[in-house]
Order: structure tokens, then sequence, then C-alpha cells
């Protein structure tokens, strides 16, 4: 089984490194600093930690005016009081104002888990990049987490994280450049396009292999950056397979799935089916139920896959 | 202390200038709020010319004093006293929310030089406030940190967040400017849902408070000193105003909240402020 890492320990590791750097890096969170690990951060500098309170509008506001006073800032809250409750903050006091805020969205997808359907983001990535100027970022595991934070840091303008809390396996590797906005093929395959974002990158490479085995040619596309998206990867991919699959730990309305269909829709066509949750919330339950309960696992990719190309499915 | 006979002359005139651009470019546009701007004038006036820390030829200097207009609908009198001050020219007050101009009904940071941060979603200004203040504070450094809000504004729930922050963190170096011009969109505050008892509602957040008669300018200049007098607690200056105040028929209504002066109107309030 492959190395397992939870992905705020990648984040919290990053921002420590880049914090001994640089000393305009400053931390807030919402009273969830031992949840989020920025406790970590705070240990290490902790004149530049500041613990807000339980109170997610005033976060991202004081994040702001931090920024306006040249400071680059890292506001970091569960992902779904965040992006729901702060929305508007980010709206005019972030992105309209232009400030370089970086938003960091925690307990993403299953992983608030047995905490339920309230804990468990399943819209912010919705949320998010419906907003002007927002780039919105979903790393796949604590290894590309790392380099997002810093590639975070060194962009100028608004960035949403997302920010998973439980082990999931490492499966992308230090060496591969980390770019925004730029997407990354793990697999070349002429059949069928697989195009995950966030943890769903092992589930998708576990589906292309085996669907490798199957004879199914699938391209994989992982996508870490939801917007702005690699609009010619996908093009150039699409136009190749002509069959596309999309797979996301969020809702199929308004994230991956969305913008993929956004792209082929306008400039290249394509067969696209898209698994994620289906307008529903979430319930308790272990990561890996829950990950099982929404089916977000390669035997429905497969599944999928071969019902596109029209083979015959055996259940 | 009150302002010498000069000074005094100063802002009588000053005043009485910025309300004739607010009458005017609300006209001009056709639509505004001259309502809370002309309570606001004292206020942001003595602010921007007796205290505020910044200079017009560097408007994002580093270790400038800020100011965020919390109620952001009241752009005429801001933009009208960031234009005196030298920040862009007087003449353009007169492209109030053209389409093809950057003074838009409500202030975005990012094009007009003097707005430190967009606005015009209630209740957002004072956590931005804290934040300036909190880096001073990290950095060392005397800047100082304004925030004005609307008394109507006081029903967001964010406005009391922030006030617990500024509370928690000892933020000497932000002072709250309430407008308190008693009187909202839709009816007076009192109707609506009332912020009655406020100077203790500040004092039980933690601030020191500070209540004056928002249009004697002597007063406002002092409330502002106090201010900057007052160490380890931040200062929330609660100032009696009249909404549509210096003309006639603009005042204490909340008609005039979101309305603009047509011409005929515009004349008799030009006439009122000459």
């Amino acid at each position: 089984m492959a190395n397992q890492e939870a992905p705020r320990k990648g984040f919290a590791d990053a921002l420590i490194r880049l914090g001994e750097k640089h000393d305009n890096l400053v931390v807030l969170d919402a009273d969830c600093a031992k949840s989020n690990m920025t406790n970590l951060y705070k240990n290490r500098f902790p004149e530049r930690f500041f613990n807000i309170g339980i109170s997610e509008c005033d976060l991202v506001g004081t994040a702001a005016g931090m920024a306006v006073a040249g400071k680059v800032p890292f506001a970091n809250a569960y992902a779904n009081f965040l992006t729901g409750r702060a929305f508007d903050q980010m709206r005019i006091s972030v992105c309209y104002s232009n400030n370089n805020v970086k938003i960091v969205g925690h307990n993403a997808g299953t992983s608030a888990a047995q905490e339920g359907a309230t804990h468990l983001p399943l819209e912010d990535i919705s949320l998010m990049r419906s907003l002007p100027r927002m780039t919105v970022i979903v790393p796949a595991d604590a290894v590309e987490m790392e380099k997002a934070v810093e590639a975070a840091y060194y962009h100028e303008g608004p960035i949403y994280l997302r920010v998973g809390k439980l082990p999931v396996p490492i499966v992308t590797k230090k060496e591969e450049p980390f770019k925004i906005g730029k997407a990354i093929k793990y697999r070349e395959g002429s059949d069928i396009t697989i195009i995950s974002t966030g943890i769903m990158l092992d589930e998708s490479l576990k589906a292309a292999d085996e669907l490798e085995k199957q004879g199914v040619s699938a391209e994989l596309l992982h996508i870490h950056t939801i917007k702005p998206i690699d609009k010619e990867a996908i093009i150039a991919s699409a136009a190749k397979t002509k069959h596309v699959i999309t797979v996301e730990e969020h809702s199929i309305i308004g994230g991956l799935g969305s913008a993929v269909a956004e792209v082929l829709s306008e400039s290249q066509p394509a067969i696209l089916r898209r698994i994620g949750t289906n307008d529903r919330f979430g319930v308790s339950g272990k990561m890996d139920e829950l990950l099982d309960l929404f089916e977000l696992r390669a035997h429905r990719i497969i599944s999928t896959a071969n019902e596109l190309l029209g083979h015959r499915v055996t259940s | 202390m009150d302002f010498s006979k000069e000074k005094g002359e100063f802002y009588n005139n000053l005043t009485k200038t910025i309300r004739r651009h607010i009458v005017k470019m609300t006209n001009h546009a056709g639509s505004g709020h001259p309502g809370g701007s002309l309570s606001a004038t004292e206020l942001m006036s003595v602010l921007f010319f007796e205290h505020m820390n910044v200079d017009p030829d560097n408007p994002d200097w580093q270790d400038r004093d800020c100011f965020f207009l919390s109620k952001g609908h009241c752009t005429p009198v801001f933009y009208s006293v960031l234009a005196e001050k030298g920040f862009f020219p007087v003449e353009e007050l007169m492209t109030f929310r053209d389409v093809d101009g950057r003074l838009h009904g409500h202030p975005c940071g990012e094009h007009i030089p003097g707005v430190d941060i967009s606005s015009g979603s209630l209740g957002q200004g004072l956590s931005v406030a804290n934040g300036v203040g909190l880096i001073a504070k990290l950095d060392g450094s005397n800047r100082r940190s304004y925030c004005m809000i609307g008394d109507g504004e006081l029903q967001e729930g964010q406005v009391w967040e922030a006030a617990m922050t500024t509370a928690h963190y000892n933020l000497d170096n932000v002072c709250a400017i309430i407008d308190w011009n008693k009187i909202q969109l839709d009816d007076f505050v009192e109707n609506v849902k009332g912020v009655k008892n406020l100077g203790d509602k500040f004092r039980a957040f933690g601030w020191h408070v500070v209540e004056i008669d928002g249009h004697d300018i002597h007063a406002v200049n002092e409330a502002y000193k106090e201010a900057k007098r007052t160490k380890g607690r931040p200062t929330a200056i609660l100032a009696h105003t009249v909404k549509g105040k210096g003309v006639s028929f603009m005042e204490d209504t909340h008609d005039w909240h979101g309305m603009a002066p047509n011409d005929e109107q515009l004349e008799i309030a030009l006439k009122e402020l000459a």
C-alpha cells in the first residue's frame, strides 16, 4: 500500500518553510488551529499567527486588511463555514478589492468524515470558482499540497486552496513540476479521458490501470487548478478520445465537472460523464465509508468508461 | 480646545463646498446617497484634513493611515473629500456613477487613489481596519486605522465580531466612527431594529467611547485627538448627526437616503449651501 499522509500536514510543513524565508507571511485561523495544523505555524512564529475566534466573516475581513498593510495572509477555517458564511467578504473585501489573500478551506470533501453533513464541504469549489479573480487549487495529496502552498504564496492575488484533514495515499512525486493553471498528464491514452482533481487522482490512477488491462486506453489528466482551468489540455485530450469522465470529491454541480463541461461544450464537444456527489448532503461515516457511499471509487470510473464506450457492463 | 478663527472659517467653507459637491454629484448621476453623505461631512472633512497621515501624491505609501468607509454607499462625501484633499481632480467628481468613469456608486479600492478597500456590502469595514491595526502593531508602526460605520449598519453581525477582535487585541490604533444619523433606508433605525444604549454596547465590548455632536467641527476634532490619546483599547466615536444635514428638505427623513435631487431641487439646495 502506498504511503499515506494528511494533506493538512503537507500544508503546515510548507507554510512553516515559507514563514522561515518570508517575514511578510501571516496566518489567521478561526479557532481551528489544532485541527488545521496551523498551530504548528503558531508555535514556530507566535507573533505572526492570529486566532480571530469563531467568526469566519471577521477572519476574512481581517486578512484583507493585513493584505492592505502589505502582508501575505493565509486565512484558515473549515471549508464550508469559510466559503459559505464568508463568501461576501471574499467577494468584496478580497476579490473586488484585489487583495493578496490566500483562503484555505480545511476538512475538504469527505475528510470531516464522522462530523456529518454540516461539516462536509461538497459545494466550496463551486462557490469559489464563481468569484472573479479567485484562483482555485485542489491538490491531490500532501506532496502536491506543499508545492501548491508555495505556488500560492508567490502568486499575486486571491487564491482558494482546498486542504483535506485525513491521511490519503501519496500518489504524486516531489520532482514533478507544479504550475498554477497547468494540468498534469498521468497516463497517455486514446480511447477515453479521465479528468480528476484532488484526492480522486488516486482512484483515477487505479481505474486507468485497470482499464488498460481490460484493453481500454485511458488518458488521465490531473487538474489541480480548477480555475483558471487548463483548457488546452482538456481540448487536446477530448479531441483525441471524444469521451470524457470527470472525478471529484465534490458536488457535480459547479465543480470540476461543470468547469470541464463548459470547456467541452464551447470548444470540443465530447460525451461527458461527471462523477462526484450528486446534489446531496453528506452523512456521518468513516472517510472510506463515505467514499464508498458516494461511489467515488475506481470501479465506478471503470463502469462509467465502459458504458460510455458502449461496452457491455457487468456488475 | 476650539479651532482658531481662521481654521473655523476654513472648515466652514470646506464643508459647504463638499455639501455642494454631494448634491451636484447625485444630481448629475440621477442616483446616489445624499442623506448619509451630508450627515458625515464634518466627520470626514476634519478626519482627512486634520488627522489622517496620508500623501495624495503617494496614496499607497506603506506607513500611511488608512480609512475604510464601511457605509460604502456614502461615496458622494468620500469622493468629495478625497478630491478636495488632492487625490484626484475635483472636476472628476462630475463623472460620479458614469459607466466610463471610475467613481462607481460604491467605492472600488483597486481603481481610486485614497480608497483602501472596496465596500458597499455593509458590515465589512471594521474587520479590515483591524487587519491594518494588527499589522501596525506587529511592525511597530505608528500608522492608524479609521473606519466609518452607519448606525443602521450596526445591525450587521460582522460589525460586532470585529468589535470583539479590536478590543481583544487592544488595538488602540483603530478608531471607529459611527455616523449616528438615526435613519436607515426604510425608516428610523429605532423603528427597524433599534441600536439604543449604543455607548453601553461599545463599552461592554471593551471600547473607549466618545459621544459628540458630529456637526460641531471643534468637538469632532477633539474626539479624534482623544482617540489618539487613548491607549490600550480602541475608541468608538459616536457622532450624533442629522441625515441630510444642510439641505432643509433632505434633513431628518429617510426619503433622501438613496434619492437624487432633480434640477429644481438642486437649485434650492445650492442656494441653501451658498
